[in-house]
């Protein structure tokens, strides 16, 4: 099972509490993840990726095994730790001053 | 019994006060959305308790909430605004052409007789449609095909933030856009035109350019749909005739800038505006705050200041943030962006709080319940 941690307002959204636990066929990617999760979570649609172009929202990041990977293409494999459930993909809100 | 309910937008979620007719007592319920700006809510004129918001974020996009219980309960609808077909480019700050992005919901305008209808007003300036209560949005396109390569974004953005319907004439949508103008629509939505002749812009490069000027709010009184009162990032200014042309009605006016503007619910002739002093340090002149009332439709006006501070005022009142409820006397509110609620049980002689420390407000909505 892949464990996302979406941040408070998704959760929110969602009407979940802490980590999203789901079934994702390999290879595992950003994109076969977020499909899956707006699958299961339609309401998010449009939150983390924009409707049309699927490209990632400006503010919002993935991290992951203490990586940041926002900027890697969405059909780049996962680290194994991702795949296996080991490590959490973690979607955020990118911090803001103010 | 009647009954008042207000509808609060702020930087930080959604409020809902509501109050008997005596408008003395206000229960105050929220934050809903917390966290969340929520630039507009308004319910159906045929079903109150049926209730849109608008409800965005700069980190996770556009959200709509609907309510089917007068606020209390909130569900979410469909959130996807695409413009129809190739978007095509709007003008740019530097004066190239850039491409229609879409940003947020303004406005959102519930149909007068069918509450899954609903207008929304999207940044970059679009018009959108719903007829299954907000589950499927599509464009009305005709609009930007009225000269919206000229458009421009003024400081705020390019929004679409008044909508305007006239029950006399269901073919007949009113819409200003910041900047870009007012236009008109006698066909539901399908062509458009611009109705800005009249208006002179000095800080634009034609001070009588057919689009270009920044509008900031349109009023119309329902029983006459054919005169409009705007507010203008300067002056005030009427039209007799459905917008075809435009004279100005600032008057003695303190200051010929400000957000917004209304009609009092059973005097068509009565106008509130909030002059706030000039384009540049966009707060009250003086330090007070003071509503401004026209009997006259405009040119001769009164300030209103009973119960209002006089001093060390600096709030600004924002394009949305006014209304009127349909009792008599007729009430006015206004929010402001230090977070008051004013409430006038009086048609504005005199003014109470009803919150003081609310986030910013974005805008203000009645409904008069019996």
């Amino acid at each position: 099972m892949i464990r996302v941690a979406l941040p408070f307002h998704l959760q929110k959204l969602a009407k979940v509490e802490g980590e999203v636990q789901l079934e994702v066929a390999a290879p595992v990617t950003q994109r076969s993840i977020l499909d899956a999760l707006e699958a299961r979570y339609p309401v998010l649609r449009g939150t983390i990726r924009d409707h049309v172009t699927q490209k990632r929202r400006a503010f919002v990041r993935f991290f992951a095994c203490e990586q940041d990977l926002s900027h890697d293409p969405p059909d780049t494999p996962l680290p194994d730790a991702i795949a296996t459930g080991a490590e959490s993909f973690v979607v955020l809100g990118a911090m803001a001053g103010g | 019994m009647s009954a008042v309910r207000l509808l609060v937008g702020t930087r930080k979620g959604a409020f809902v006060l509501t109050s008997d007719g005596k408008r003395e007592q206000w229960k105050v319920s929220g934050p809903h959305f917390a966290g969340w700006e929520i630039y507009h809510l308004k319910g159906s004129p045929v079903d109150p308790n049926r209730i849109y918001a608008s409800q965005s974020s700069g980190w996770f996009g556009q959200m709509i909430q609907r309510s089917e219980d007068g606020g209390k309960t909130w569900e979410p609808v469909g959130n996807e605004f695409a413009y129809d077909g190739v978007p095509g480019t709007h003008q740019w700050y530097d004066g190239t052409q850039h491409p229609w992005e879409f940003k947020r919901v303004w406005h959102l305008e519930p149909s007068l007789t069918d509450p899954d209808i609903v207008y929304a007003g999207a940044e970059d300036a679009a018009l959108f449609r719903t007829g299954d209560g907000g589950k499927t949005w599509q464009e009305l396109p005709g609009l930007r095909a009225a000269k919206g390569n000229l458009w421009q974004p003024g400081a705020g953005g390019m929004c679409l933030h008044t909508i305007l319907l006239d029950l006399s004439q269901p073919n007949r949508i009113f819409v200003a856009i910041s900047a870009a103008g007012a236009f008109r629509s006698d066909d539901a939505g399908q062509t458009w035109r611009p109705i800005n002749r009249g208006l002179k812009s000095e800080q634009i490069p034609d001070p009588d350019a057919e689009v270009g000027h920044c509008v900031h709010r349109i009023a119309m009184h329902s029983s006459r749909p054919g005169i409009l009162l705007m507010q203008k990032h300067w002056d005030v200014m009427r039209s007799e005739n459905a917008g075809d042309s435009w004279s100005e009605v600032s008057g003695n006016l303190p200051s010929d800038f400000g957000f917004p503007i209304d009609v009092h619910a059973h005097e068509p002739e009565t106008i509130y505006v909030v002059p706030i002093k000039s384009d540049s340090e966009h707060f009250p002149p003086d330090g007070k705050l003071r509503v401004y009332r026209s009997r006259t439709g405009g040119n001769e006006w009164e300030a209103l200041t009973n119960g209002l501070p006089q001093s060390d005022c600096y709030v600004n009142v924002l394009r949305d943030a006014m209304c009127v409820d349909s009792l008599d006397k007729c009430g006015v509110y206004f929010g402001t962006t230090g977070g008051q609620v004013y409430a006038s049980a009086d048609a504005g002689d005199t003014w109470n709080p009803i919150v003081r420390d609310l986030p910013a407000i974005l805008s203000v909505e009645a409904q008069t319940l019996s």
